[in-house]
């Protein structure tokens, strides 16, 4: 297993509030890997800083072996890693299909219809509503839109920002059951979630954030045991 | 006779004020915000053709060309040196350093070009014709007015087509409804941001030399009244709107030479202006805009 993606120390800031406060973490190829944490903890800020959103104040992100400090934000998804971000921030007022292919922007015109033909077999809803208006798609609906956005690109390394968020229970299962199956035809997933049952049971590897600090690190499986996080944040 | 006449002034100078609305609502839309230097980017425009056609003799077309191009190239630099450092400052700076460059560009054309009114010269005639006439010379239509309206359905076309199903259109529309999203996808704001400054500023020229042909009077202060009506257009038809710039431009146009030709000249602002207010108290977001959410 080779290392994708590695954190070092990372620190970042909005103004005067240190919301990361160097944190180190890995992520291998193949695996799925979790940030848990309560909210405010600062899982976005790192995955945001991770793909180019915000700009750390120190510390490092070596995305394949590439240092990413000096890449231009627009250049990092070309690099091969995508983000699903916090609340979706799909493109309300474009169609489907005019999302999906705001995924594949970095790509070539040539493959687009074959990706698509991809990720509708993926997500059968998408496909059928494909030439609707994203605004008009329920919230399960545009966290798949979100999701197939992010495949378009190819991503070696899959980031996930609280996909469970604001979804009914079942339509977080069905969600969860698109990540192990995105995870088991080869793609490496780091999954952020304020859900740290849901997380854990699918991922390999755990670190938990506190006030931006990562408190405790472990296989999924020893987390789920540990008696201080089954208190802290598996209500019991 | 004379309504339909008025009617089709009204439109010819509804064209122009859409073509200039174009540009408030494109940038509105990409860069929200108000680029209050727009009109004057019209009167550059004018400045440029009349240069080059009165002072060295060039013909109209590469005269227009050579406008348009140098409009383009404005508006992306006072993009680029104005308004790029205020990217994540408060919208009234960037507002008022907007108002600075409309002062900075007229005090500019001042110095260059000074004071006394240029006359435009006529493009549009044709075997000494300035016009067709119609129903036994009751009806004049210019020949001005018919290429105005011609030239702002093609540019109308023109956009929906660019923005709807070219990647670079559908990334503007990205890069409009959430910078970081598009970021995430790869696209290059600020190119983005840049492109649609041009295109805008490209369009202000033709607007210029549209407008001076109608109205041949060119001074620097010439593109601030049809900006600032421009930009009523916008907010009429619903700001950030394409269809709105256009139907907003139009019916400004029309209501305009309505008051000035059965109110009364020196009121006719007062009206158009008045019509806007009325507009804006029962549909805030003008004719075709629709209600942004605000992202919590």
């Amino acid at each position: 297993m080779s290392v994708i993606l590695s954190v070092e120390n990372l620190n970042v800031s909005y103004g005067s509030i240190h919301a990361v406060k160097g944190i180190s973490f890995d992520v291998n190829e193949g695996e799925i890997v979790t940030l848990i944490g309560a909210n405010g903890a600062g899982k976005s800020t790192t995955l945001n800083t991770i793909s180019g959103l915000l700009r750390s104040k120190n510390g490092s992100v070596t995305f394949m072996g590439e240092n990413l400090g000096r890449v231009p934000p627009h250049k990092i998804v070309s690099r091969g890693m995508a983000l699903v971000p916090e609340g979706r921030r799909v493109f309300l007022q474009m169609t489907v299909q005019e999302n999906l292919e705001m995924g594949a922007y970095t790509k070539g015109s040539a493959g687009i219809p074959a990706d698509l033909e991809k990720v509708y077999g993926q997500f059968p809803r998408l496909k059928e509503r494909r030439r609707q208006v994203a605004g008009t798609l329920s919230g399960g609906e545009q966290q798949m839109l979100a999701m197939g956005r992010a495949l378009m690109s190819h991503p070696r390394l899959l980031m996930l920002d609280e996909p469970s968020m604001g979804l009914a229970p079942i339509l977080v299962e069905q969600i969860f059951e698109i990540i192990r199956k995105l995870h088991k035809a080869g793609s490496t997933i780091l999954l952020v979630e304020q859900n740290a049952q849901m997380a854990l049971s699918i991922a390999d590897r755990g670190y938990v954030l506190e006030t931006g600090k990562i408190v405790t690190t472990g296989p999924s499986g020893e987390l789920l045991a540990s008696p201080a996080i089954k208190k802290a944040y598996l209500g019991g | 006779m004379t309504i339909l006449s008025n009617l089709i002034s009204g439109i010819s100078l509804g064209s122009i004020y859409a073509i200039i609305a174009l540009g408030y609502t494109m940038v509105y839309g990409i860069a929200k915000m108000l680029n209050f230097a727009h009109g004057d980017v019209i009167m550059v425009g004018g400045y440029l053709c009349f240069c080059t056609t009165s002072y060295l003799g060039w013909h109209p077309l590469p005269a227009v060309l050579l406008a348009i191009v140098g409009c383009t190239v404005l508006g992306i630099v006072v993009e680029r040196l104005a308004y790029k450092p205020l990217r994540s400052a408060p919208s009234l700076a960037v507002l008022i350093t907007a108002i600075g460059v409309s002062y900075f560009l007229q005090n500019a054309a001042l110095l260059l070009w000074g004071s006394d009114p240029k006359v435009f010269p006529a493009f549009f005639s044709f075997s000494g014709q300035s016009g067709v006439a119609l129903l036994g010379g009751q009806l004049n239509i210019t020949y001005v007015a018919m290429i105005t309206v011609t030239v702002c359905l093609v540019i109308m076309l023109a956009l929906t087509t660019f923005t709807g199903h070219t990647k670079m259109g559908k990334a503007m529309r990205a890069v409009s409804e959430d910078k970081g999203a598009a970021q995430l996808m790869g696209i290059d704001v600020n190119f983005t941001i840049s492109m649609t400054f041009a295109i805008g500023s490209g369009l202000a020229a033709i607007a210029g030399v549209l407008l001076c042909s109608t109205y041949p009077t060119l001074m620097p202060t010439t593109g601030s009244m049809p900006g600032i009506k421009a930009f009523t257009a916008a907010v009429f038809g619903g700001i950030g709107s394409t269809p709105g710039a256009l139907l907003g431009g139009l019916l400004l146009g029309v209501i305009q030479i309505f008051a000035q030709a059965y109110v009364s000249t020196q009121l006719s602002d007062a009206i158009v202006f008045a019509v806007l207010i009325v507009v804006l108290l029962v549909k805030p977001t003008g004719l075709l805009g629709r209600q942004v959410r605000e992202k919590v």
